[in-house]
Order: structure tokens, then sequence, then C-alpha cells
């Protein structure tokens, strides 16, 4: 009689759990016609993270108002590692002819999903392996990223700017020196202290590692992950603020100075043309400013005239390519010059970072 | 910068234990009964997003808190009910409620017209209370006085709990179900009313443990703003051997352990941030491990009856 009631009661837990699952996911259901053209969307996060993931989702949204008979399914907040390889195997059995992943972690998984499904195309963000149908893309960060730390170099006063940095890989030490070699152009006293979290989406940890930053001294924060939450206790302690992604100055409109942030649309669009054309070719594809890949936010009230000009003076150098933001020579952190070398392999910080390239 | 850098961690330790010493303190009234319950999770997550969506219509912070408290009771009783009523495995329900409450935040987070996800919240709880002149007192000042108002609620629910347990008739009984259902039932003593009422007040303070997330540490609405604190509490309920004041103790240990790992960074000692990273875990695995090998977890409090459903027909 126990084990009755037992198995009622779970049965009936399991089934509550199931229904509230199934009310989360926004994942249409699959009606297969022959006419639609099916594209597929993996995020690591909630699209409405107004970062990230948001930024990839508005470039969908683009893709699909642009597109005539397009079909997109957005799957948000899938782990990155190897069960997500069954998510893209998923995907692509039910028909979807593109499928964009658009976080590091799911670069292997994708790769073994493109190999058994070799009639589907794959497209990685953010990582640096291709094959027969897959391809991978990226854009320069560091461009927008060099013109945000010109902003906060002209705020700071202590002199010390706090960092809050997701992993030591390359991309994120990209945008910690660009945004530095900005940062001293305009104040060359000033110094960027980074603090890791080893998170991409963990609004707790991050807004604390801001917390600490602002402990320490720090009067601007900048920011690599995906939460607002930095910006949140920057406002708070009435310091400035550097986003990352999109425009998040709602979360801070006094602290808000700019941010470098993405337009993936056009680039979603152009792809999901070139396979329906059956003309894409698996290649590395590195957006710039000058492509519209790459741009900076509205800028936040604290941010002079003079500066906004200038910034957009440094904008147009880089989009004309008169402007490198990385020198080469560069000026290592321990203000040791050394050949820049291969930047999507970078592992030093430049001049005026505080903290480890290596976590 | 005249703050040390210690007083600068205490702070940060009282911030970030303060959701965690409502659930664990809650934990603790619920398995004192005799009742294990592992959906704090799902309770947490309950209540912080039923807090913030109160708060993001109303900007009322304290109809967030009471909506906080009264969705962790709700989400409560389904484990009541479970494990006293139906006497099912605690630990398959408590599990089941951890998932279910999960999908319920995501659910509602994504509800309405207006949905809540990606949203800050309109008012967050970040003002001290008190006097500013008392804040301003050196040292004691902001460690006494700093705080915000559920800092100081956390305290109350500690002592008053505390209290409760060891020096009151009620609390007596309450321990007396954890420790011999049947001995107590004998002496008149209604278990089952006993062990639903502990329950939900665990759960209550479970889902206002959730909304000091969601309405002070991260005022904003991202499907899970709680991480693993819910896990956590019920780690601490055994590093704190069952006891209130130990609870409050333990989750300021582990809020600090978590700022540890940044303030190392900014000070430039040179250990992994991602080793740093792992300290409040490592921390509640060896307490965990240290304090319930052999008897020991006996002779430290834990209620005898822990999770072992009550048949009175099997006495």
């Amino acid at each position: 009689m126990a084990r009755k009631r037992w198995t009622f009661a779970i049965a009936l837990m399991l089934v509550l759990a199931l229904f509230a699952a199934a009310c989360g996911s926004d994942d249409g259901g699959s009606s297969s016609g022959d006419e639609e053209f099916k594209i597929a969307f993996v995020h690591v996060g909630p699209t409405a993270d107004k970062g990230w993931s948001w930024a990839h989702d508005q470039g969908a949204k683009y893709l699909e108002a642009n597109m005539p008979g397009v079909k997109i399914t957005t799957l948000e907040s899938i782990d990155e590692g190897p069960d997500s390889q069954r998510v893209f195997e998923d995907l692509a059995a039910d028909g979807n002819t593109l499928i964009f992943g658009t976080s590091f972690g799911y670069m292997d998984p994708m790769l073994a999903a493109a190999e058994n499904f070799p009639d589907v195309t794959f497209v990685h963000a953010t990582g640096y392996k291709t094959s027969d149908n897959m391809g991978n893309y990226f854009g320069a960060a560091e461009e927008g990223r060099y013109l945000s730390g010109m902003a906060a170099g002209e705020r700071t006063e202590t002199n010390l700017i706090g960092y809050v940095a997701a992993f030591p890989i390359p991309e994120v030490l990209r945008g910690i020196n660009a945004f530095t070699l900005g940062v001293r152009e305009i104040n060359p006293d000033a110094e960027v202290q980074v603090v890791w979290t080893s998170t991409w989406l963990d609004p707790t940890k991050e807004g604390d590692a801001a917390q600490a930053l602002l402990d320490a001294g720090a009067d601007v924060i900048a920011m690599h992950q995906d939460t607002p939450a930095p910006g949140q206790k920057a406002e708070a302690a009435g310091a400035g603020w550097v986003g990352y992604n999109t425009d998040m100055s709602e979360f801070a409109p006094n602290g808000w100075l700019t941010a470098a942030i993405w337009d993936w649309g056009p680039f979603y669009l152009t792809t999901a043309e070139a396979v329906k054309a059956g003309t894409w070719k698996p290649e590395v594809v590195y957006g710039h400013m000058a492509d519209g890949m790459v741009d900076i936010a509205s800028f936040g009230p604290s941010v002079s005239d003079e500066m906004q000009a200038l910034i957009e003076t440094r904008k147009q150098e880089i989009i004309d390519g008169t402007f490198a933001v990385f020198p080469d020579p560069i000026v290592n952190q321990d203000g040791v010059e050394q050949p820049l070398g291969d930047i999507f392999g970078m592992d030093f910080f430049v001049e005026g970072v505080i903290g480890s390239p290596k976590s | 910068m005249n703050e040390s850098v210690l007083m600068l961690t205490i702070m940060a330790a009282i911030g970030l234990g303060t959701p965690i010493v409502f659930a664990t303190v809650g934990e603790i009234l619920a398995e004192r009964s005799g009742i294990l319950n592992l959906g704090v999770q799902g309770m947490m997550l309950v209540g912080a997003v039923a807090g913030f969506w109160i708060t993001f219509q109303t900007e009322n912070l304290w109809l967030g808190v009471l909506l906080a408290m009264i969705a962790g009771a709700a989400l409560s009783v389904i484990h009541a009910f479970n494990s006293v009523t139906l006497r099912v495995s605690q630990i398959v329900s408590g599990l089941a409620l951890t998932i279910f409450g999960t999908g319920v935040a995501v659910f509602v987070g994504r509800a309405g017209d207006i949905p809540l996800i990606g949203e800050p919240s309109p008012a967050v709880f970040n003002k001290p209370i008190l006097p500013e002149a008392l804040a301003d007192l050196p040292i004691v000042g902001p460690l006494i006085f700093g705080h915000d108002a559920l800092v100081y609620l956390s305290w109350i629910v500690v002592a008053v709990s505390s209290f409760y347990l060891f020096h009151t008739r009620p609390g007596l009984t309450v321990r007396a179900v954890g420790e011999d259902p049947a001995s107590a039932e004998a002496a008149g003593i209604d278990v089952s009313r006993i062990r639903y009422i502990h329950v939900m007040i665990g759960g209550a303070l479970a889902g206002l443990g959730g909304a000091y997330f969601s309405l002070a540490l991260v005022p904003s609405w991202l499907d899970n703003p709680v991480g693993p604190a819910g896990w956590i509490a019920i780690a601490l309920v055994i590093l704190a051997s069952w006891r209130p004041w130990r609870a409050l103790w333990a989750a300021y240990l582990f809020g600090a352990a978590g700022r540890v790992s940044f303030t190392f960074q900014t000070l430039g000692i040179a250990i992994p941030a991602s080793l740093l990273a792992m300290l409040p875990f490592i921390l509640a695995i060896l307490a965990m491990l240290v304090l319930t090998s052999g008897k020991r977890a006996r002779f430290l409090g834990a209620p005898a009856a822990l999770g072992i459903p009550y048949f009175r027909e099997e006495r």
C-alpha cells in the first residue's frame, strides 16, 4: 500500500514537472513542409539576457524579417558540452538545413554532429574548427572595446578601472587588451584591474566580482559576461560602467558610458542566402566595424561631447583601416616590447593591466 | 579607501550569506521535525520569481517579501503532503520539488504580457534602514548598523528560531517529533500537524531567501538568480549541526569564501581564480565529510527520525 502511494505521488510530481518544463520552452512544433527553409539557433543563455544571446537573437529576428519563407527554431539555455551534440542532431533530424551555435563550448559537439549530418550546414560562433559542412564566425569586438576604453579613460578619477572577466581565452584577452589600450590613449596613468569569474552567465558571481573591484577602489567597471549585474553594482556605487554585447543603459542610466556591441543580422542573412543558393563554403568569417558586425553603443550622460567626437574620429579611422587597435610590436604587462603575434592565440596582457592572463 | 579589506570581506559575507541564512534556518526547522526537504532550490526559485513579479508590478518590496514567503510555503505543501500524508521517499519527493520549482520559475519569468525575463527590478533592498549616524561609527557602524532591512530580519529569524527550538515547550515538541515520532504521538502530539507546519515554515523561509537574490543581490530576472544556493543551504544544515546560530556563521563563512576568490585577485595573491572559485564548495564538502562520518552525525544533533516516513500502524 505504501508503495502504491509512492508510485502515485512520484508520477504526479513528474507529470507536473514535465508540464512546467514544456511550458517554459519556446521550441515551436515542427510541421514539415518542403517549401519552407528551416534554420535553427542554439544559444547558451536565455535570449532575453540583454547580452550575448540577446544580440544573436536580434540577428535571427533580422534574418526572419528579411528572408521570405524561412522558419526559425530557437533553443535557449542549452548547456555547452557533450550533450549539446544531441541537441544539434535533433535539430538536423528535424529538417533544419542550417544550424547556428552561438557559444564557444559547442565547437566539438557541433563538429561531431556535422560529421553525422553531412547534408546540413553548421555554423559555429567564436570557435576555430571547420569541416566540409561546418564554418565558423566571429567579429573584431576589440575594435569596439578600444573605443569603449576611451570613454572609461575619460571617466576614471581614481585611475583604477575594474574589469569583470569571464575565462582566460584569446577572445577575452583581446577584449581586455584593446580596452586597456583605449583607456591609456586618453589616460596613460590609468590601470585596469582584471578579476576572473569563470562564468559566462552567473549574475550573483559577476555582480559580486564587480563589487570586489569597486571595494578595491575602481570607479569604472567593464565586463565580458552576458548579464547586466556588474552594471547594477556600479550604478549603486555611483561608478561608471562599460557594458558589452548590447546597449544595456536601462540597467544603469547614470553610470552607463558605452559598450562594444554586435550586429549579427546581415551576416545571418547572407549566410542563409548562400546556403539556400548552394553557394555556401565552409570558411572562417571574422567581421569588423567596417562590415557593420561590430559597433559601439549609445553614449551615457557622463561622456563629454569632445570625447564622443574623438571616439567617432577613431571609429572612422578603424573603419578606413588607418588605425590598428593592436600595435606591432606591442608592450606587454611587464613593460617589455614583444611581437604582436597571432591575435587569435593571444595569451598575454598589455601594459596597464593588473592581474594574471592565466586566471 | 579607509575601510580595510577585512571589513569589506565581512560586509560581503553578510550580504552574500543572508539568503542562505534564511534557507538554512528554514531547512533546520523542517529537519528538526523529521522531514528532509531537498526541494530548497525549487522553493527558493519560486520565492525569487514570486517576489520579483509582485515587486515588478507594484514597486513594493515588502509585498515581494510576503508573496515570496507564501509561494515558498505553498510549494512546500506538496512535499509535506508527499512525505507526511503519503509517506513517500522524502529524497525523491524533494528532488522532484526542486525540478518542479525550477520549471515554475522559468515559466513564470516568461509568461505574461511583459515577460519578467531580462527586466531590472524597479525597487531594490539596498538601503541601510538605521540612522546614518549609527552607520558612521567606526567598525561597528557598517558591521552592525549599515545593513538593509532583510539582514536584520534574518538575525531576528535566527534568534527567534533558536529560542523557539531550544527554550520553549513547542520547540521541545518539534524536536521530540523529529527524534521519536512514535513516543511523541503516545504523549498526545499530532505528529503530522507538527511536520506540516514546519515544512511550510521552511518553505516560507526558503522563498524569502530566494527573494533576497531577486530583490537585493541581483535585482533583475534571468531564469535563475539563485545559483546553487538551495543545495548549499542543505549542506550547511549539517555544517551547522541543526542549530540556527551556527547556520548564521556557516552561511557567512560561505559568503566570505565566495568573495575571497575575487578579493585575492584584486590583491594580486597568486592563486588560480578557478581554484578559488571552488573554495566554497570544497569547504562544504569537507565540512560534510568531517562532520557526518561515523556516529558523529548523531552526536551533532541529526534528528533520529530524519527522513524516515512515520507509519502509525507499524509502531
